[in-house]
């Protein structure tokens, strides 16, 4: 909840920043129907915020203010200067309460009564004064408000809110501040005046102090009384940072000045003393960063640019080498700096600190522990090593399963750990550094390890290796098998890592993002995974070599190291049986040949010198043929790095490299002809149509101008087949990709039950796995039932034919809804697969949705619905509202009811997208109407948009008149209003204009059920 | 088709010919955004023989096609000049590898002609009918339907 409350208070800065520029014209003119509209809506949005963070004090201010800000807005009521007050006086309350919070992360003590009350009259029209009598409609205010204000401000305060001395002194240094300026300047006053108005607030004072007197001096004639007073009035006590800096400014120019008087001389030695004191203590409070929210797609803009910008920079660059020394050297040079700089700073912009990926940890460590009885402390470094984004979003999933598989299955129980001889709390340590170029994430716990003999057994049962392998396996490699597709999710269900992801899935999102995962455990003592990913994904370091004639590029980060090897001599590849070996420091060394790997021919080396010459012949047409020659050898002479002198020599083909690789911890070398520089390269996705092609990760442009195909390590690696098992996965993926690029992969839980058919279930659905014994089984009013958390949970066998035996124990799926779960009994619990969900034939058994093919298997897609249902139970008869999947929905569509949010709130979008997500709808959430118009028009199709209705430049019910105009092709989409500003007109218009339902912005429930309903009818 | 808009009922009927072994085939004009010389091509190991490669096209990456492996037509001989036309398909683009390109020919629908049922099938895939010129007949390729045609 802290994250959201700091970014409430962010976005309400932000918007009170605004505000402030905009509150002057209010004086002006008081009528505004826009700035009216514009303090309403922020006002609205905090009053709706705040009934989400708890925040009473500050939701009552807005609350009421909102009261009365509406009738201004529609216009019921005048606004007379004394409502401007009115309205002044509301939001630096605001401000004030926002500050607090800000500063000590809850609300200041007291209330708001005075204030409260002022607005109540202002709502009946009338003005209540601060000595609690109402001002007669005869007495016009004609004095101008701001001034009144001025003026009123100390002893209203005290009137208002005794308690509040904090605002009180504020206000009070705030008046007085300005006053000696327009008067005279006689330079010693404010600081004596202030200790009499506020002698307890000598922070506060100081800082007003010295902002009073720095500008005095330094304009050298007596200054003008309009820019502070007007600072005064936009900002009154919410720059004390800046007034401070601005103090801190002025005071060394006053040095400057010819002829300060004596008594500003004086002044200015005290000054500084007290300014310095309290620096510190000033800085202590969390500062508000100046932020500046940029659309994140400005930002992958700005990124591609950069990166073509690198691009360029490189083909430069060769070009230089090539030239030798020329008059463009120097600024070449230049520009290279620049752009490298340039290439840093935009990469900044997209990092965030990794500990916004692990923020939740601590909380499902802490729930873990309760549940499963254990004592856990989880310790975190690094929190605030920063990784791109996108990265970041890419390994918030795999992180949290690991750091939940570590307390579940690493972590013994107290008893257990006692016994072993460790203390009784097990330690999960989370380590984020910086790595030469590279983000290492470290999860290390201090648990009971893997357990080699289990894992053996299970490879064997899965028919992974046979028993004479599995014995001459090293450790190292028998610790991989727990990366094989459905190897560890099955084998270790339990009710907490039950439903998780398995470590498969963990290590392709992490590959997907060019990164590796090794693993080294002990038993006994505890594992330890550690992650290894790039710090961007967008430009990364390769590797350039030869195979069979052609370039390629290998990412830098799997490299480990590169050897050369001649046909003869000590360093040499040797074959068995026709698979070529290499011994790297006596230990044995699998290698692949990549042009062999490529379907290049072996012929094809021995005439790599023609082929370069060719290729550079028709790039450039006019240099003759034994130039051409010439400029090649130059050319690769310069970009030949590793290559020895023997390049230059006839039997250079004779020499092989081996690009020494590690995925996974599976270490193998590449044989390549020929290697080449490091180059910068910025990854490129491949043509949709090459997307099968496993062993290339992308393509791009060298330096010279020509395209490189970029080579997937874990592809080769799989291509060798020593990772088997994630091959059939990246097959399947790469075939998906061209069949139906627009569907989503499921999670499927598979399970046997009674007939031999298997059945699948969506895993969102799932709450938990379970094993129940027999002996646990109770039955109530003829219904099995077992005690679970604390509460009786009925248990339904999937079908007949499943009973639980004595002594036996029987896979529980159990299905939950707020506090009630239901279980079903399965015969076994199979896998966990990411499929399509293609479902294929329409089922005429009831219970069932149809059938699919799963895992290149005819498999039973589960009604979940059907069973809830006949659970014979009313518990379940609100499920029907699940609208994750319908029994209607069959066929290829998308499972998911796709769902458009609208709102210009950026806090409201983001608290309430994984909300929608997570009770089964596909989010898209879009800043403004007119973005979701454009969509409407590009032919999105959505089957129900969610629009906020107070936004800027277009509101909700202009956007549904337009949405809902009769040849929208939107128009028969239901609508749902949302707003906490649900006064019977408003519901009345919204009906009128289209929408479907009027919901409360911060009532979540409200919001599912009216989606669940409106979805329904339609 | 309607007559009321002349200016782009003309434009559209507009097609730039090319020649793949000898055979005249038509692109709509709009389509073709580029006509290049013969280009370094960069081999992709494993794709379909009927993808070249791929080259740069002024920083973009551009997949080049071999037509006439697309029409199960001979391989061009050795030193035998082509020449390529560029298409966005999907909002990726294409090299279409050809052997030359001929002039831009503005056509009356009235010559138009649905394609003949004797026609080849792999033909009759990615074509959408053929006019009649005077010497000879000119083919109207559907390059969305040529380019999917191609098997991964």
């Amino acid at each position: 909840m802290d994250d959201l409350i700091v970014e409430f208070i962010t976005e309400t800065n932000e918007s009170l920043e605004e505000l402030d520029v905009d509150l002057v014209n209010l004086e002006k003119n008081p009528n505004d129907a826009d700035l009216l509209g514009k303090i309403f809506r922020l006002v609205h949005t905090i009053k709706g915020t705040c009934g989400f963070l708890s925040l009473p004090r500050l939701e009552k201010v807005a609350h009421h203010a909102e009261n009365v800000l509406g009738k201004f807005r529609d216009g019921v009521l005048d606004v007379i200067p004394d409502y401007v007050t009115l309205i002044f006086e509301s939001i630096d309350q605001i401000k004030y309460i926002v500050g607090e919070i800000e500063e000590t992360g809850s609300e200041p003590e007291g209330d708001d009564a005075g204030l409260i009350a002022k607005l109540d009259a202002a709502h009946e029209g009338k003005v209540l004064l601060d000595d609690g009598t109402y001002k007669g409609d005869a007495d016009a205010p004609s004095a101008a408000p701001a001034e009144k204000k001025t003026a009123d401000a100390p002893k209203q305060e005290r009137n208002v809110a005794p308690g509040d001395a904090t605002e009180d002194e504020l206000e009070a240094a705030f008046a007085n501040a300005p006053g000696p300026d327009g008067i005279a300047p006689p330079s010693d006053e404010p600081p004596k005046q202030e200790r009499n108005v506020a002698p307890g607030d000598a922070t506060e004072d100081e800082l007003e102090a010295a902002f009073a007197n720095a500008p005095g001096p330094d304009g050298i004639a007596p200054p003008s009384d309009e820019p502070p007073k007007q600072e005064r009035n936009v900002a009154p006590g919410d720059a004390t940072e800046d007034e401070l800096e601005a103090a801190f400014a002025n005071t060394p120019g006053m040095d400057g000045i010819a002829n300060p008087s004596d008594t500003l001389s004086a002044q200015k030695k005290e000054k500084p003393k007290p300014a310095a004191d309290e620096k510190p203590a000033v800085k202590t409070k969390p500062k508000t960063t100046q932020t500046l929210r940029v659309n994140v797609d400005v930002l992958e803009d700005l990124m591609t640019m950069v990166s073509e910008l690198v691009l360029t920079r490189n083909q430069l660059l060769q070009i230089l080498r090539a030239q030798g020394e020329t008059e463009f050297s120097a600024p070449l040079q230049r520009l290279g700096h620049v752009v490298s700089e340039l290439q840093e700073g935009v990469m900044k912009t997209r990092m965030q600190p990794v500990g916004n990926a692990w923020s939740k940890l601590p909380r499902i460590i802490r729930d873990l522990s309760i549940d499963l009885d254990k004592k856990i402390e989880l310790v975190m470094t690094g929190n605030e090593t920063e990784l791109d984004r996108q990265v970041l979003e890419m390994i918030k999933d795999p992180l949290t399963h690991m750091v939940r598989n570590s307390g579940d299955h690493g972590i013994e129980i107290p008893a257990e750990r006692v016994a072993a001889g460790k203390p009784e709390t097990g330690t999960i340590r989370l380590d984020a550094f910086h790595e030469g170029g590279h983000i290492i994430i470290r999860i290390a716990d201090d648990g009971k390890g893997l357990s080699v003999d289990k894992i053996k057994e299970k490879i064997f049962q899965n028919g992974l290796a046979t028993q004479e392998e599995i014995d001459e396996m090293p450790m190292q490699q028998i610790h991989q098998f727990i990366f094989a597709a459905g190897f560890s999710t099955a084998a270790a269900v339990t009710s907490v890592s039950g439903r998780g992801v398995g470590m498969d899935v963990v290590r392709t999102n992490i590959e997907k993002i060019g990164g590796a995962i090794e693993l080294k455990s002990e038993e006994g003592k505890g594992s330890t995974f550690t992650i290894k990913i790039p710090l961007t994904l967008a430009i990364v370091s390769a590797l350039v070599v030869e195979a069979g004639g052609e370039r390629f590029a290998i990412p830098q980060l799997a490299v480990r190291e590169l050897v050369m090897v001649s046909e003869h001599g000590d360093n040499r590849v040797e074959y068995i049986k026709g698979s070529p070996v290499f011994r790297l420091r006596d230990r044995l060394l699998p290698l692949v040949s990549l042009s062999n790997l490529l379907g290049l021919s072996e012929e094809k080396v021995l005439q790599q010198k023609e082929v370069i010459d060719e290729i550079k012949a028709k790039s450039d047409v006019e240099t003759d043929v034994e130039q051409t020659a010439e400029t090649t050898k130059e050319a690769e002479a310069d970009s030949q790095e590793i290559e020895t002198k023997s390049s230059d020599t006839a039997h250079s083909s004779k020499n092989l490299y081996l690009v020494i690789t590690e995925v996974s911890g599976y270490e193998f070398g590449i044989i390549v002809n020929r290697v080449f520089d490091t180059e910068e390269i910025v990854v490129k996705p491949v043509a949709e149509m090459l997307k099968g092609l496993t062993l290339f990760s992308g393509n791009t442009i060298l330096g010279d101008g020509s395209v490189i195909m970029i080579l997937d390590p874990n592809g080769i690696a799989n291509a060798t087949g020593n990772i088997a098992s994630t091959e059939d996965l990246n097959a399947m993926q790469g075939q998906d990709a061209h069949t139906s690029t627009s569907q989503k992969k499921t999670s499927l839980l598979l399970f046997s039950t009674g007939d031999k058919t298997p059945k699948a279930v969506p895993l969102a659905l799932v709450a938990r796995l379970e094993n129940i014994k027999a002996a646990d089984v109770e039955y109530s009013s003829g219904q099995m039932t077992v005690q679970y958390r604390g509460a009786l949970m009925p248990l339904i066998p999937f079908d007949s034919s499943i009973t639980i035996e004595e002594g036996e124990d029987k896979p529980v799926l159990v299905f939950a809804d707020k506090d009630q779960s239901l279980g079903i009994i399965v015969e076994e619990i199979v896998d966990i697969m990411e499929e399509h969900l293609d479902i294929q034939l329409s089922a005429q058994t009831s219970g069932l949705l149809g059938s699919a093919i799963i895992n290149g298997v005819a498999t039973d897609i589960v009604d979940i619905n059907h069973f809830l249902r006949n659970a014979n139970h009313d518990w379940f008869k609100d499920h029907d509202d699940t609208p994750y999947m319908s029994s209607t929905d069959g066929g290829n569509e998308s499972d998911k009811k796709r769902l458009l949010l609208v709102d210009d709130s950026a806090f409201f979008r983001n608290m309430l997208t994984p909300l929608l997500s997570m009770a089964g709808y596909d989010v898209t959430s879009l800043e403004a109407p007119s973005e979701a118009l454009k969509m409407c028009e590009d032919g999105v199709i959505f089957d129900v948009i969610v629009s906020d209705i107070e936004m800027p430049d277009m509101n909700g019910f202009e956007f549904a008149q337009e949405v809902k105009r009769g040849d929208g092709k939107w128009a028969n989409t239901p609508m749902i209003a949302l707003s906490s500003h649900a006064t019977p007109q408003d519901i009345e218009r919204g009906t009128k204009v289209g929408f479907t339902d009027y919901v409360a912005k911060f009532d979540k429930d409200t919001l599912l059920a009216a989606l669940s309903q409106t979805l329904q009818s339609n | 088709m309607a007559d009321e808009d002349e200016d782009i009922h003309i434009r559209s009927d507009d097609f730039l010919t090319i020649n793949v072994a000898n055979q005249m085939f038509g692109i709509p004009v709009l389509q073709v955004q580029d006509v290049l010389r013969e280009q370094p091509v960069t081999k992709i190991p494993l794709a379909s023989p009927e993808v070249a490669g791929s080259l740069n096209l002024r920083g973009r990456i551009v997949t080049a096609i071999d037509v006439r492996r697309c029409l199960s037509m001979p391989d061009r001989d050795e030193g035998q000049n082509s020449m390529s036309v560029v298409v966005e398909h999907n909002e990726e683009l294409f090299s279409l590898i050809i052997d030359n390109v001929g002039e831009v020919l503005s056509l009356q629908k009235t010559d138009f002609e649905k394609n003949p049922g004797t026609l080849d099938p792999a033909w009759k895939d990615i074509s959408t009918g053929i006019f009649q010129l005077e010497k000879n007949l000119l083919i109207i390729m559907d390059v969305s339907k040529l380019l999917e045609s191609i098997k991964v």
